[in-house]
């Protein structure tokens, strides 16, 4: 069975970072009910990419929200607020991304709740917290990579702030707050109370930085220094860390020693026998195994630093990962498919259990199409 | 209370993946012990970056492997794998990152330690699964990143491949490793069962571009094309980048471009009534001309009031001066048994109003030995 069968999740989270926590939970086994509002149901339904849209709702919003289903209920509207009291005390968990004050003008804030069911684990996503200067500020992913110097790690130096092109506050934000609440479940397993999660977007994208913080400061204050030659790939690693041109696309050198990876590539690094200098002249060292790298093939060096066991390996693009044949024996694709029939592929969860994958073919659902069915079950008096 | 307290996890793994697991599970109060090789220990230990080496180790080490113990013991040696045996009969989840086939080799495979211990969660990051072709590659960072084509989301269309500047595809696995060990330790206590739990960092990477990647399986195979000039998603329009000011940067995420072009009084945008995808490379050129003509904080003055997504970028120094920063108390000072001392960064969440800190500093090679033998195995 999957770790968290019969377990009721309610979400009132929008966009990503909690839908994303949400859609692991259910992958893990847990039962997801999305709280939407009636008709327009959560926002990323309309938040489209590419324009890429599934029926109603967008692609982005299925790739995040298989697995779950719908109860439609205005929080503003008495009547269904009633209904939606009545669903948190039959409920396990329940999530939320509002701004900080929102849940508590809904009389739906964590000492409320609690009065509602004792033993509800109530989990908040901020953007900064819930004090201070920022506690109001969009809680948005680019600005927070900007605001908490992540935006300095990637690219060049010459090149100022280079974001990483994924959500990654959002996405990482979301995988803490799977840790807060299942930490939180057995919390409650002891004490058969309810416990209270919160975690940022802020908090979050400062841990991914822990060894770059860390570093800067017990370093006197030093602020991460970036190469400045192209395929630069992490601002603390000494040569040839990074990704190389070559005749035919690019491969990626790890660490490793480089006087040996010299004499491979039948490069003369004589003059760098000290291995400080792998970090404070790694621009000239990775300038000379640029040069050398665009004389041949990707196929061509990467089958001779293999040899020698160098950690080395191809640059893909999705076209060329999609036909790599691990993606079918690794089965690292799944198909769902909603309630008018229509399919999509997509990925699936990273965790494995006992052996097995965790899949499941529901795809997202349509705004309220659980309504009945969780009445019946939940909500009649009959 | 914390909510591991009186969890005990024995701790294979070495440098980043797997040990970022079990920082997490040590402060949300697990003891962690951490099986090092005698003499010279995790290789982290001796992973050196930036020269910066705090205590006679490397700084990623004391980041990583902070509120630990550490016990030194070459499990290789018969006697030596009787007394882990021991004490994994004591342990509620083992956990580590050998290649597929090492555990197995020294007699530890997860069928040899569910006959010392039926329960226990038995845990394990690998680089690209047990099964696949490719198996036995090193499961590095950049390689994984390489690999899996995430160095094309970052950087501007013309940069060639960018990679993310920090091992995020091992933060991945690891935080996914955490989420599997909690989740499993969840049905133990409900029904009193072990489990093996698996990830991979090929899958983690997966997993962390599922938006991009649905994306691309459902768009005609179009592959995700960056902009000319300041990139940060491949597959947004204008404005959503960083652009340079008169002093400094401003990052601009959302915002309709006729209400940015009246805002920043910038008439050269107002050719573009609607926001068009297809026009992202002319519109970002405008905008990032425009916008060097005045100080960030000028734009910020008219942005943030019009409630448009923007903010200043920071570096360390000017977030550590920060409010917004200081209010979340996100650095702690921890302690070496030798009384070294080092500050560095919390756990990120926070429960029943209860942030996680811990003084205990990362522990020297074998430092807790004696103590482990005689309350585990004499």
């Amino acid at each position: 069975m999957k770790p968290l069968e019969g377990l009721i999740v309610l979400e009132f989270c929008q966009f990503l970072a909690g839908p994303s926590a949400g859609l692991k939970l259910a992958d893990l086994g847990a039962r997801v009910i999305k709280i939407e509002r009636p008709v327009k149901g959560e926002a990323c339904r309309q938040l489209s990419i590419k324009d890429l849209f599934v029926d109603d709702s967008s692609l982005l919003f299925h790739t995040i929200n298989r697995n779950k289903e719908s109860f439609a209920a205005d929080l503003k509207n008495p009547d269904d607020l009633v209904l939606v009291k009545k669903l948190i005390a039959k409920a396990d968990i329940m999530t939320h991304n509002f701004r900080p004050g929102v849940m508590e003008k809904i009389g739906l804030d964590f000492e409320t709740t609690l009065k509602i069911n004792s033993k509800i684990i109530y989990g908040t996503i901020t953007g900064y917290g819930d004090k201070g200067p920022w506690a109001n500020k969009p809680g948005q992913d680019l600005l927070l990579q900007s605001l908490s110097g992540l935006s300095w790690l990637s690219g060049r130096k010459s090149q100022g702030p280079v974001p990483f092109g994924l959500a990654v506050a959002d996405l990482m934000c979301g995988n803490h707050f799977v840790q807060g609440i299942l930490a939180a479940l057995l919390k409650r397993a002891k004490t058969g109370k309810g416990v209270l999660v919160e975690v940022s977007l802020l908090e979050s994208i400062l841990d991914v930085q822990f060894e770059a913080i860390t570093s800067y400061l017990n370093d006197g204050g030093q602020q991460p220094q970036r190469s400045d030659v192209k395929g630069s790939a992490h601002a603390f690693l000494s040569a040839p860390y990074g990704v190389y041109q070559t005749q035919n696309g690019y491969i990626s050198l790890a660490m490793g020693d480089l006087l040996f990876i010299g004499n491979v590539l039948g490069i003369n690094l004589e003059k760098f026998t000290d291995k400080h200098k792998w970090f404070s002249q790694r621009d000239e060292i990775r300038t000379l195994l640029s040069e050398k790298l665009l004389n041949e093939t990707a196929d061509y060096w990467l089958e001779l630093l293999k040899k020698e066991g160098i950690w080395c390996g191809k640059v893909l693009n999705y076209e060329e990962l999609d036909s790599q044949p691990f993606v079918s024996e690794l089965q690292l694709k799944q198909t769902v498919k909603n309630s008018a029939g229509e399919k999509l592929v997509t990925t699936r969860s990273p965790i494995q259990l006992d052996g097995e994958i965790l899949v499941s073919t529901k795809a997202a659902p349509k705004v309220g199409e659980d309504n009945l069915a969780i009445h019946e079950q939940f909500l009649s008096n009959a | 209370m914390k909510p591991l307290e009186d969890y005990l996890i024995v701790d294979f793994s070495q440098f980043l993946s797997g040990p970022s697991a079990s920082l997490r599970l040590a402060d949300l109060g697990a003891r962690v012990i951490k099986i090092e090789k005698p003499g010279t220990g995790d290789i982290c230990r001796t992973l050196y970056t930036s020269d910066l080496i705090m205590n006679g180790e490397s700084s990623v080490f004391h980041t990583i492997n902070r509120n630990k113990e550490s016990f030194a013991i070459d499990f290789k040696e018969p006697n030596e794998l009787e007394k882990i045996k021991k004490l994994l009969a004591k342990a509620d989840v083992v956990m580590h990152n050998f290649r597929p086939g090492v555990m197995e080799r020294v007699g530890l495979s997860y069928d040899e330690v569910k006959k010392i211990n039926p329960n226990i969660i038995y845990a394990e990051i690998s680089g690209y699964g047990t099964k696949s072709e490719l198996k036995d590659l090193p499961g590095q960072d950049l390689l994984l990143q390489s690999l899996t084509a995430l160095t094309w989301l970052s950087g501007n269309q013309e940069d060639g491949p960018v990679p993310m500047g920090l091992s995020i595809v091992d933060m991945l696995a690891g935080a996914h490793l955490a989420q599997g060990i909690l989740a499993a330790l969840y049905r133990k206590v409900t029904h009193n069962v072990g489990a093996m739990v698996q990830v991979s960092m090929l899958e983690s990477a997966f997993d962390f571009q599922f938006e991009t990647i649905t994306t691309y399986f459902n768009d005609g195979g179009e592959l995700p094309v960056r902009t000319k000039s300041n990139n940060a998603h491949a597959y947004l329009g204008a404005p959503y980048g960083i652009y340079k000011t008169h002093n400094g940067y401003l990052a601009l995420a959302m915002g309709s471009i006729p209400v940015l072009a009246s805002l920043l009084k910038c008439d050269e945008l107002l050719q573009f009534p609607e926001n068009k995808f297809e026009l992202r490379d002319e519109i970002k050129n405008i905008l990032a001309s425009h916008l060097q003509t005045q100080e960030t904080q000028f734009w910020l003055d008219i942005l943030e009031p019009a409630d448009i997504w923007c903010a200043k970028v920071l570096n360390y120094k000017q977030l550590f001066a920060e409010e917004g920063f200081q209010v979340l108390n996100f650095t702690q000072k921890v302690e070496m048994l030798d009384s070294y001392n080092y500050k560095t960064t919390r756990c990120p969440i926070k429960i029943d109003g209860q942030i996680f800190t811990s003084s205990k500093g990362s522990p020297k090679l074998g430092q807790d030995n004696e103590r482990i033998i005689k309350e585990f195995i004499d």
